[in-house]
């Protein structure tokens, strides 16, 4: 029943808009209907003008993850398993992680100019806070009895690592990186609006100019549904590396 | 103490591998022109201008989502069978990343203000509605039973018992949303917008005036850090 009222109202949404599209209180030029979003959407489907931007983005985006998910998995486990590393870096890093990813950006065009490495580069600065932090935090709680035990089966420190650290910290690193692929999607776009570099960004910036707000309208659209794609990929995820957990408890 | 160290070796090698040539000077600059750089910017009260420009864009836009997303919440919180109808339509539109909405509020708008700030609301609606809802849900189920008794209006409930219960998750909310506006405000400055910190950096950038960028972005730190540590302590 509630699914009928949900995409009942949906329905209702859309046809909002259309209502206030044919009304034309906002110049179409501004404010396309529905159908001709739809269409535009469609018609790059068909032609196949969708998928090189949308493979570009998706790349980029996925480039700087990657990176930042490395880096915040290794460093977030050096400083969670380690004292010393934490009283040497924890400071920096509170200073460094409120700071607005997209901050960076002048300073990324300065050193590797608007290419693709300084939106790489970028992405991975500022995804990588989520994932780092949820490394700390889950080899931060790794049972203390689980050490002892560890201890006095003369594990290695590998082997702890392997056996025992990572997968406790699992759920929280996957959450990080989850949080993280939502912010590699954002400074992707970003990045492409700022230093023209090819994909959706660029894409819906450029119809923008041009007042062919169809087209941005359908690129907005896309991008919603990149961002719904990769968080529910993420959590299927999750669901499936963590199955072992759910079993346990 | 130990924390300090690390800033401070890379600040002294910084100084001295430009002041040897090592560092090339019009990327890397150095901290002592730097340091004089941003005495200047605020001295001539360049700083505190694009500070306060980006801060208004960042607080309007958030005073807008506060107020929409906490009237939203307490009314998908308060009923379960509202919340089912509209909460699938939320969880599609949540996911659109708030900069795609840029050009969109550009051709809306216009460069300015309105702009700025339309898609500082946007970014920050999100978390306001999702805590508020959550925060509404987890209050004692007797006290809305005991609002409809005593038959108070919608609104004295709303102010008398839904809120002051659900205050300290939606101050929550509200902290990130904070946050996440001064993030969106220098985004959307870097991006396009001309006026703000962000505007200002790329500008230096572009200037090859590598001192002054050094200078707002390390401003920009100690502000957000400042705000960060302001709201953990008066929230």
């Amino acid at each position: 029943m509630s699914r009928v009222g949900a995409a009942l109202f949906a329905l209702g949404l859309i046809l909002l808009w259309q209502l206030a599209a044919d009304s034309k209180i906002i110049s179409p030029i501004f404010f396309p209907s529905p159908g001709r979003t739809l269409g535009e959407l469609y018609a790059q489907v068909t032609s196949g003008r969708l998928w090189q931007p949308l493979g570009a983005t998706t790349l980029r985006m996925l480039y700087g993850w990657v990176l930042a998910s490395f880096l915040g998995i290794v460093l977030g486990a050096a400083i969670g398993s380690s004292r010393a590393a934490r009283d040497y870096l924890e400071p920096t890093l509170e200073f460094l992680r409120p700071l607005p990813a997209s901050a960076i950006i002048p300073v990324a065009i300065l050193f590797l100019g608007l290419s693709n490495g300084m939106s790489t580069a970028v992405i991975a600065f500022g995804s990588l806070w989520p994932v780092l932090l949820g490394t700390v935090h889950g080899f931060k709680s790794v049972q203390p009895e689980l050490i002892e035990l560890s201890a006095s089966l003369r594990l290695s420190r590998w082997e702890v690592l392997r056996k025992i650290a990572l997968p406790t910290a699992l759920p929280d690193i996957l959450a990080g990186a989850r949080i993280s692929l939502a912010i590699a999607l954002i400074l992707a776009v970003v990045t492409e609006m700022q230093a023209s570099l090819p994909g959706l960004g660029q894409n819906i910036l450029l119809a923008q100019r041009s007042y062919r707000s169809p087209e941005l309208y359908a690129g907005i659209v896309v991008l919603g549904l990149m961002g719904f794609a990769a968080n529910q990929l993420l959590l299927l995820m999750e669901t499936r590396m963590l199955r072992w957990r759910a079993a346990a408890v | 103490m130990k924390g300090a160290l690390i800033p401070v070796l890379l600040l002294v090698a910084w100084e001295a591998g430009s002041r040897a040539g090592v560092l090339p000077m019009d990327s890397f600059s150095r901290p002592s022109d730097i340091a004089v750089a941003f005495a200047r910017g605020i001295g001539d009260g360049t700083i505190l201008l694009a500070t306060w420009q980006t801060f208004e864009a960042a607080l309007s836009g958030f005073a807008c989502a506060a107020i929409a997303g906490i009237l939203c919440g307490a009314i998908l919180g308060l009923s379960p069978r509202i919340e089912r109808v509209v909460g699938p339509s939320i969880d599609a539109l949540r996911p659109i990343p708030s900069v795609a909405l840029i050009p969109l509020a550009l051709l809306l708008f216009g460069f300015g203000l309105t702009m700025e700030a339309s898609v500082v609301a946007f970014a920050c609606f999100w978390p306001i509605v999702l805590m508020t809802t959550a925060a509404v849900r987890g209050i004692e189920p007797r006290l809305p039973d005991v609002a409809r008794s005593l038959e108070l209006s919608f609104i004295s409930q709303m102010k008398k018992i839904i809120l002051p219960a659900a205050l300290g998750r939606i101050t929550v909310g509200l902290r990130l949303a904070l946050a996440i506006s001064l993030v969106v405000a220098v985004t959307v400055e870097i991006v396009l917008n001309p006026r703000g910190l962000g505007y200002s950096m790329i500008g230096a950038q572009q200037a090859l005036r590598s001192d002054i960028m050094y200078a707002e972005l390390l401003w920009l730190g100690v502000v957000g850090w400042l705000l960060n540590y302001v709201l953990r302590k008066i929230l």
